[in-house]
């Protein structure tokens, strides 16, 4: 049984450590702002219940869980939110959806 | 293991500076300072300094960004040409590196347990520890009780900091008679037109109280005490700010009260000191405050700890609303 | 994480850098879980727990701060300063 437990937490931390990892490649190689964060959030949500996920499995019935289960928690609230608002500062700055060309930062602003 | 890791960090941090110092555009050296705050912070952690690793995340990362970004606000995003001579400075520069790098010659190596200090410092305080103060994390038993003057003097540069951006910035501008306002939306709203940020901040900001309270309360067992309690404490209310505007922020704490937390948290500090002294032991000797050494020691530690949390709270706050109030109104 | 400080220095626009920072935040934290779990630590989970609320409070300032600039810059263009 705690083999299997091992197992099970291996896989689920190999798995987000990937998640993570195409996240990050995404948000290289995307063209576009709106698509990088595309990229960024959904891996990096994904990738961190799944780590977090294999490191409660070892981490046993503790309160090392239950902490861990607050990270969880509030990465799930806070990751998507935190996409949210630079999407709308983003906009508001003007930066359109469809632009490839993304401005230089130097733009006067 | 660790030490490839370590190395990692270090790189990153190098080029994280290189980068902050090269770029313009002000905005982006904000955003850099702060990942090298966290690359600092996981430095700290890999070298088991706990409580220093969550003090740099909670300010250096976080509450300083906050802050730049407020001053950014009030001045311009770009740096203008330096005008100095280059030359003369990089020489000066270079000379105390050399100087600086001919003198780490003489130290002991990283982490030797031959060096001086883990034959006499360490063993004294891991012994007494247990003894006088009783307390699992020997840290904040240095910190609280042992080194107790460094921290007292550390709770004034707090004040002393805390009053000094009060004075800087405390007259209010006068209003120029301004161009009418854009119809929908002023300033000092705050993101309260956004509302998916306001609903999980609104939602988050209890959860962020409660564990402000933990880790100032927790200090004694685990990484925590009263400068980091003070920082989350204080950032849980810049959020408050930052959704609902610096208006409603100022009207739920009152300016006064801020500065009542940022004098009152020193003046606890110093009166358990007195209290000390007028019970019989030297200032800040805690043992004599209850009849049991070990639990005036508890007692006193806890006092000192809040303490430092309040004034911390109250001078992260103030100097918030000193450079937020201040927008170009 | 390499990956995304590379974005940060590398980004066309600011947003992106914010946008790295921001992930880059959000790995520390999975990393200092992780990390603190291997090596036997479990109270340094508190740190991880701090550093993702400030990560947050973080991005929010962005927003505000560009909030702010993007309406006093239309106040300004609005009377032709």
């Amino acid at each position: 049984m705690p083999f299997l437990l091992d197992v099970a937490s291996w896989v689920l931390l190999s798995l987000g450590g990937a998640f993570v990892f195409i996240g990050g490649v995404g948000a290289l190689r995307m063209p576009n702002l709106y698509t990088r964060m595309h990229a960024a959030s959904l891996t990096d949500t994904m990738g961190a219940v799944l780590i977090i996920a294999g490191v409660m499995l070892q981490a046993g019935a503790s309160l090392a869980t239950i902490k861990l289960a607050a990270i969880l928690l509030f990465l799930l609230l806070t990751s998507p939110t935190a996409s949210n608002a630079l999407a709308s500062a983003a906009l508001l700055a003007g930066l359109r959806p469809g632009d490839t060309a993304a401005p230089h930062e130097d733009r006067g602003e | 293991m660790i030490v490839l890791f370590g190395i990692f960090l270090l790189t990153l941090m190098v080029i994280t500076a290189l980068a902050i110092v090269q770029t313009q555009h002000l905005f982006v050296a904000v955003i850099l300072a702060g990942i090298f705050s966290l690359l600092m912070a996981a430095n700290f952690f890999l070298l088991d300094a706990a409580d220093v690793a969550l003090t740099e995340a909670a300010i250096g990362a976080g509450i300083s960004t906050v802050l730049f970004l407020g001053a950014l606000a009030l001045t311009a995003e770009h740096e203008r040409a330096a005008s100095a001579n280059r030359l003369l400075a990089l020489g000066v520069v270079a000379v105390t590196t050399l100087i600086v790098i001919y003198a780490t010659f003489d130290k002991p190596r990283f982490g030797d347990p031959e060096a001086p200090v883990h034959q006499h410092v360490a063993p004294w305080y891991l012994e007494r520890t247990p003894e006088t103060i009783d307390i699992p994390n020997v840290v904040t038993a240095v910190l609280a009780s042992f080194r107790g003057y460094d921290t007292l003097g550390e709770v004034f540069v707090v004040l002393t900091a805390g009053i000094g951006v009060l004075f800087l910035f405390g007259a209010k501008p006068r209003r120029k008679a301004g161009p009418p306002r854009l119809a929908a939306h002023e300033p000092g709203d705050g993101l309260r037109h956004y509302l998916i940020p306001r609903v999980v901040g609104r939602l988050l900001i209890p959860f962020i109280l409660l564990f402000g309270l933990y880790v100032q309360f927790h200090g004694e067992y685990g990484p925590g005490g009263g400068f980091q309690a003070g920082a989350i404490v204080a950032a849980a209310v810049i959020l408050y700010a930052l959704l609902e505007g610096e208006a409603q922020a100022l009207r739920v704490l009152p300016q006064r009260l801020l500065n009542g937390l940022i004098a009152g948290g020193a003046l606890l500090y110093g009166a358990v000191g007195v209290a000390g002294m007028l019970l019989g032991g030297s200032f800040l000797d805690y043992s004599v405050l209850t009849a049991n050494p070990v639990t005036g020691q508890h007692i006193g530690i806890l006092l000192i700890e809040v303490g430092v949390g309040i004034t911390v709270t109250g001078v992260l706050i103030s100097v918030f609303h000193a450079f937020a109030a201040r927008g170009r109104v | 994480m390499a990956l995304a400080l590379v974005r940060a220095l590398l980004g066309p626009s600011v947003y992106d850098r914010v946008l790295a920072a921001n992930m880059f935040g959000t790995k520390t934290v999975l990393l200092l879980a992780v990390i603190a779990f291997l090596y036997g630590r479990p109270d340094f989970l508190d740190l991880a727990l701090a550093y993702a609320l400030i990560n947050f409070i973080g991005v929010l300032a962005v927003l505000e701060f560009i909030r702010r600039r993007a309406i006093t810059s239309a106040a300004d263009h609005n009377t032709g300063s």
